[in-house]
């Protein structure tokens, strides 16, 4: 019997890649623009920075890249 | 009966299985988006439905392999993949019946291997084909994908902790339909590809296409079409199962676990590896249970399910081999055939009227009991 583990470890490996990557982005883009400080006591939030919004805006876009690089693989 | 009426026949019959596998399915992708409120259940299901028919048209990897390889063409006909396909639709409505998100590929796999067995012997199945494609990736997928958004949960908490938490709730559920709708394109790219193929091998049974040929245009179009029509439908059991009874999924969670399902299917649809999306989105979903806090599996829920996994190939296969064994007899056999598959639908429809499950109170408790909650 011949077991193509070639391709189950590729799947493996880009899968785990691919979806990690995708989830921190993400996370890291929400963390970006999340209001700092919330635990200084202060009732209101100060608001989100402009480099944190810049920071959200570049891995965003990251994580779509990423996407639509996966799905032009599959397509072409 | 003439051959061309068969073919008909069948064709209509993967249709008809296509339409099973859309509903059955569609708590795969919209299941965590329904459950924490990212997606209304009927916009949810129109998502998922137009992005199965959109999947349709990305790739036909699947297809060949289906199509190719699993059993000797040479000793089967239409009328076989007829009976392997009456018994993949009537395992898939009893398992929605049940609410139990077993493998609609394993049904149909099932289904078609134990009739071709019934029809040309042991030597028309070629078995190292079916571990090597089927059997491997059914054992693998929902452990890799398990694995893989246990981490990506895990992750995903550790980096948030130190975020606001109504922008954490707020950016994950945008997020969670994003990747929701990724899992339903996949789905069809996936889903859709196998109908093709079954529909592909009939044509090359019955001579119309040549051995190894992709799917023709209209093919490929009306397979799309059926899945996408049947994931509208919403298999509104098994979205209640997967969505609220398998873990308490948060938007973290069912972000993390709609990412990887994504990645894991479009990857082995990629390299032509006809895995079984619901095995692939069940263990994200446990995974991404398990990755926040062990305890809050439904272990009682996961039980039942994988009972149902192994369970799946070989009750579809015994359903289509005794299909098999009765359609070889003649045209009275596969009109008896039929018609018990039809009435078998209807009785299973009609039962499960009384306790209907709709887009209405899909997310209504009662929840499982305590017991079936790990310690």
């Amino acid at each position: 019997m011949t077991i193509d583990w070639a391709s189950v470890g590729i799947v493996v490996v880009v899968a785990t890649a691919a979806a990690v990557t995708i989830v921190l982005l993400v996370c890291a883009a929400l963390v970006a623009v999340s209001p700092h400080g919330r635990t200084s006591g202060v009732d209101t939030p100060p608001p989100r920075t402009a480099t944190g919004t810049v920071v959200a805006a570049v891995c965003l876009a990251a994580a779509a890249a990423l996407i639509g690089y996966g799905l032009y693989l599959i397509v072409a | 009966m003439a051959l061309t009426v068969m073919v008909v026949v069948v064709v209509l019959a993967a249709l008809v299985f296509d339409f099973t596998n859309g509903f059955h399915d569609t708590a795969n992708a919209m299941a965590t988006s329904i459950a924490t409120g990212a997606l209304q259940p009927r916009v949810a299901v129109a998502i998922a439905g137009a992005l199965n028919l959109v999947g349709a048209f990305l790739s036909v990897e699947v297809a060949k392999t289906i199509s190719g390889g699993l059993v000797d063409e040479a000793l089967i006909n239409p009328v076989v993949i007829f009976a392997g396909l009456v018994g993949a639709i009537v395992w898939n409505l009893v398992t929605w019946f049940l609410g139990l998100p077993s493998s609609s590929s394993h049904a149909l796999f099932g289904g078609l291997i134990g009739a071709t067995w019934v029809a040309g012997g042991s030597g028309a199945v070629h078995f190292q084909a079916v571990v090597n494609k089927i059997v491997l990736p059914a054992v693998l997928s929902p452990v890799v994908a398990a694995g893989i958004a246990m981490v990506a949960t895990y992750l995903a908490y550790r980096v948030t902790a130190r975020a606001e938490p109504g922008v954490v709730s707020r950016g994950t559920k945008v997020s969670q339909t994003v990747s929701a709708s990724m899992v339903a394109l996949a789905h069809g790219t996936n889903d859709a590809q196998k109908t093709m193929g079954v529909i592909t091998l009939t044509l090359v049974t019955a001579g119309i296409l040549a051995p190894g040929s992709a799917p023709p245009f209209w093919v490929v179009l009306t397979a799309g079409l059926a899945i996408a029509l049947g994931t509208y439908a919403g298999g509104w059991r098994i979205i209640r199962t997967v969505g609220t009874r398998l873990s308490d999924i948060r938007p973290v969670q069912g972000f993390a676990a709609e990412t990887t399902s994504a990645a894991v299917i479009l990857t082995s649809t990629h390299l032509g590896l006809p895995l079984s999306t619901t095995q692939v989105c069940t263990g994200s979903i446990f995974g991404a249970g398990a990755g926040r806090r062990l305890a809050s599996v439904r272990w009682g829920v996961v039980g039942r399910i994988l009972v149902a996994w192994c369970c799946t190939l070989p009750s579809a296969a015994a359903v289509g081999a005794a299909a098999s064994w009765l359609a070889a007899t003649g045209p009275v056999g596969v009109l008896v055939v039929g018609l018990t598959g039809a009435a078998l639908a209807l009785g299973i429809y009609r039962v499960s009227r009384r306790t209907a499950v709709t887009a209405d109170n899909v997310t209504d408790l009662p929840r499982p009991a305590d017991s079936d909650l790990a310690a």
